[in-house]
């Protein structure tokens, strides 16, 4: 145990008026490091001590700007970049529809920094290790007493000096506090075996809670009854029809919206002499027509329509587009094969409309270009 | 003073006589510090009753889905919003106490502020019951009701009044409870340095966060309280504005209107007076702070009721005119229907509750009386409650299409819901006068007479 230390020498008071005195007192004695204990704020007191305005509200400004700041970005970002969404026919950046979460969050910001600097930076707490915690000069300035204590770190400071000083003021009591220096500044120990073991079971806890909510809680009743829902999916049996098919066929003579009968089934001949292209090979429709080309026609008749599928023999390689047969065909034959496919080549009418399939056609017409250059394509 | 020279400028003293500083922390630990009473533990059965009822409902709830209560087409909002807003609406005068009338330097708010903020607290964790519960399967909400970055690449709709009520009505509730706790610290700190027990000591010492009631803290602590109050005071504002937006952005004849934010704002501060005059009356009775929270504090919250029910009354009677004077027959015939339809018995309660019964707070006779303020401010409550559900419900019963019309009904767990948000409320404010100081000691401590030096 260690020899008890001096922190302060403490006076008490029983009026306001009397701390106030103390306070001018003291401060023009010259004392820096001495404080005023009162048990509810006393007006005059900051004067007294002659304390320079709180900067608290420097922190709420900037705080609020900026969580304000940050999240009108925020919003105008999910709007207008991320997630863009016409709502009630707005435009994107409507942004007095932004005001109230950005008041709410610029309101909260504010006020969650402000008190967390307060508590943190400005009292330093939490602190319970205090000196003066627990002492008769702490209890009494709790409840009604003013209480002034200069503290033995001033450089001013000398004992007797004080003493005499807070005597002359005409306080109820005058008393040193006292404390121990090894009961103040024990620290944790990181390491320590128990705090280890307290730790890991903690992980445990949680990680066993998670996985149990997750993988078994929310596969109970009421939990999971949204997922088996009372209502029949594309691909079951049902009793209800005769045919047991869940999925009804179109009623017969059903025709799609935007849909044109293809005059030319099973007729490649006419197709080729008849079908003329409407799109012009313009850069979009050429970008058009390499992005559908990639997606459906690459996997087997490769990148650059040399023939080299990539399919590696698990369906039989299909031709080049590059043969004479196709580079001399018309543009309407190309067309008719997309259309109904060839042989084996099945169709890709339903996967690929009407222009994107003349936009095919001229992005292999290019290719083929690509590749059989002429004498004048390259000078 | 004689009936006919009233000096109006004279302020009424904080507190009743001369106290002394310690004989108040005598009086405002003495629920905290003796065994509780049996009158106390009568009032917990009664709300801890209707809480069970509440829980066993909301189980019942979570159980089946809301096909349990009575809302359907087309009337899709019942019980759960009209209670939302008359809940939020109760919250309004703690914060408008405590931070109102503070900014506005009302030194007789003092002796009411702790307990009207504690039941700001308390109205607003009732009120979020419902928006929580609504969708019967909560454990989702987090997903479509707070933006977060996910594997969809889909957010929340920021220019939703619903989402606005998220965010308006969370922040409130955080802000109320800082506000709250920061002006708990330096009573925790009072309560650690008397109590002798060595339970409560660890724990008070823990929450005071090791307040000291140094000066150079103060200093700090009262400008941290006075922004406090600056934010409080427009976000209060802003909640029940928000409120009123869930309605008054939608299309719905009688809820397209722009009068709805400050007629809201009045109609919260009126029921949230009510309510706190109505706790605060017998409180005051059972714990023996009479001198505390005086007869004038209860008269000036009736007054406060007197000009905002006046203020509601006025927004009734523009409603209507509004409705015919805009030439718009679907907004005529709403408020023709609110009067004469099939609620009109809702909409007469409504309006005598919150009408024509405050207006007797002009006599200062009745305005003076404990009984009777007492019923009045009971009376106010179930006005209020009658408004939004008249709002709520009309509207949407018979909105565009007379093909389309309904009629709703609660159900039984529908009232069980409410009851048992009713218990929680009073259950919360019975603990709260156990645990935790009703008044706050270092405020009132200042403003007793001497408390402040003299100017010398
Ligand atoms: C499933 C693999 C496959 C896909 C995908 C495919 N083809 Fe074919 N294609 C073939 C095969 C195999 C043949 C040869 C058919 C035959 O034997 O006549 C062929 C033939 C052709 C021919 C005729 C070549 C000739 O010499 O007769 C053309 C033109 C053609 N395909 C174009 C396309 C285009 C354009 C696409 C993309 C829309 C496409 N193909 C997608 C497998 C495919």
């Amino acid at each position: 145990m260690n020899t008890p230390l001096l922190y302060s020498v403490t006076a008490l008071f029983d009026t306001p008026d009397g701390i106030i005195h103390a306070a001018e007192a003291v401060r023009k004695a010259g004392y820096k490091r001495y404080d005023i204990h009162t048990p509810y704020p006393v007006h005059g007191m900051d004067d007294a001590m002659g304390l320079k305005d709180s900067k608290l509200g420097f922190i709420t400004l900037g705080a609020g700007l900026m969580g304000g700041a940050g999240v009108f970005a925020f919003i105008s970002w999910v709007f207008m970049a991320a997630y863009p969404n016409v709502i009630g026919g707005k435009p994107f950046f409507s942004w007095p529809a932004f005001v109230p979460v950005t008041f709410e969050i610029t309101v909260l910001s504010a006020v969650l920094v402000t008190i967390g600097s307060l508590i943190a930076f400005f009292f330093k707490f939490p602190n319970n290790s205090h000196p003066l915690h627990d002492t008769p000069y702490m209890k009494a300035v709790s409840c009604d007493t003013f209480g002034i204590s200069i503290q033995a770190d001033d450089p001013k400071f000398d004992e007797a000096a004080v003493t005499a000083l807070l005597t002359s003021l005409h306080p109820r009591t005058v008393a040193p506090v006292c404390y121990d220096e090894a009961e103040l500044n024990h620290t944790w120990k990181t390491f320590d075996p128990k705090f280890l073991a307290l730790l890991a079971g903690v992980a445990l806890l949680v990680s066993a809670a998670t996985y149990g909510t997750m993988n078994v809680v929310l596969y109970m009743p009421p939990f999971d009854w949204m997922m088996n829902q009372n209502k029949f999916k594309p691909q079951q049996t049902t009793e209800q029809y005769p045919d047991s098919r869940m999925m009804r066929p179109v009623v017969a003579g059903t025709v799609a919206r935007g849909f044109t009968p293809y005059p030319y089934k099973g007729m490649a001949d006419s197709a080729g002499k008849s079908l003329v292209n409407p799109l012009q090979p313009t850069a979009k429709v050429l970008a058009l027509g390499k992005e559908k080309y990639l997606t459906f026609c690459s996997p087997c008749h490769g990148n650059f329509a040399k023939g080299d599928s990539r399919l590696r023999g698990q369906f039989p390689n299909p031709p080049t587009l590059h043969s004479d047969k196709v580079r001399t065909w018309p543009d309407g034959s190309v067309y008719h094969v997309i259309t109904e496919g060839q042989n084996i080549m099945p169709s890709y009418a339903s996967q690929i409309s009407r222009e994107e399939r003349w936009a095919v056609v001229h992005y292999v017409r290019a290719l083929q270009r690509a590749f059989n250059a002429k004498e004048s394509d390259q000078q | 003073m004689s009936n006919s020279a009233i000096d109006y400028t004279l302020e009424h003293p904080a507190v009743a006589g001369t106290p002394s500083a310690a004989s108040i922390d005598e009086v405002i630990t003495a629920p905290i510090d003796s065994k509780p009473s049996r009158g106390w533990w009568i009032g917990l059965a009664i709300t801890g009753s209707m809480l069970g009822i509440g829980v066993l409902s909301v189980s019942w709830l979570f159980y089946k889905g809301t096909g349990v209560w009575g809302v359907n087409q087309p009337v899709g909002w019942g019980f759960d919003i009209v209670n939302f807003v008359f809940w939020v609406g109760i919250g309004h005068a703690g914060t408008l106490i405590s931070a109102i009338l503070f900014l506005l330097r009302q030194k007789w708010r003092t002796g009411i502020a702790r307990f009207a903020e504690a039941m700001t607290i308390f109205a607003v964790m009732c009120a979020l019951i419902f928006p929580l519960i609504h969708t019967g399967r909560p454990w989702l909400a987090a997903v479509y009701l707070l933006p977060y970055p996910n594997q969809h690449g889909i957010w929340v709709n920021f220019t939703s009044p619903l989402l606005w009520d998220v965010f308006a009505v969370s922040t409130y509730f955080t802000v109320s409870f800082v506000f709250w706790y920061i002006g708990l610290i330096p009573d925790f700190a009072m309560l650690r340095d008397r109590t002798k027990s060595k339970i409560k000591k660890i724990a008070y010492s823990i929450f005071s966060l090791g307040w000291r009631h140094s000066n150079r803290h103060w200093q700090h602590y009262e400008k941290a309280y006075l922004i406090l109050a600056g934010f409080s005071t427009p976000l209060v504002l802003s909640v029940h504005t928000i409120v009123s937006f869930d309605f008054a952005v939608s299309v719905i004849p009688g809820w397209h209107t722009t009068i709805f934010p400050p007629y809201f704002v009045a109609g919260a501060v009126f029921s949230g007076f009510a309510m706190v005059q109505n706790v605060l009356v017998v409180t005051r009775k059972f714990f023996g702070l009479e001198h505390i929270i005086t007869l004038n504090h209860l008269e000036n919250m009736n007054k406060v009721m007197l000009l905002t029910g006046s203020i509601v009354g006025y927004a009734y009677a523009m409603e209507f005119f509004i409705a015919w004077y805009s030439g718009n027959p679907l907004e005529q015939f709403v408020f023709l229907n609110r009067a004469l339809g099939p609620y009109a018995w809702a909409y007469w309660t409504m309006v005598s509750c919150n009408v024509i019964f405050p207006q007797l707070f002009w006599i200062k006779k009745v305005r003076t009386n404990i009984i009777g303020m007492f019923i009045i401010g009971v009376i106010v409550n179930i006005g209020m409650w009658f408004e939004r559900f008249v709002i709520v419900v009309t509207s949407l019963s018979r909105d565009f299409l007379p093909s389309s019309w309904g009629h709703y009904m609660p159900t039984a767990i529908d009232f069980g819901v409410f009851i048992g948000s009713i218990g929680l409320f009073f259950t919360l404010v019975l603990l709260f006068v156990r645990v935790l100081p009703v008044v706050s000691m270092s405020e009132i401590k200042a403003v007793l007479p001497g408390a402040q030096p003299d100017h010398h």
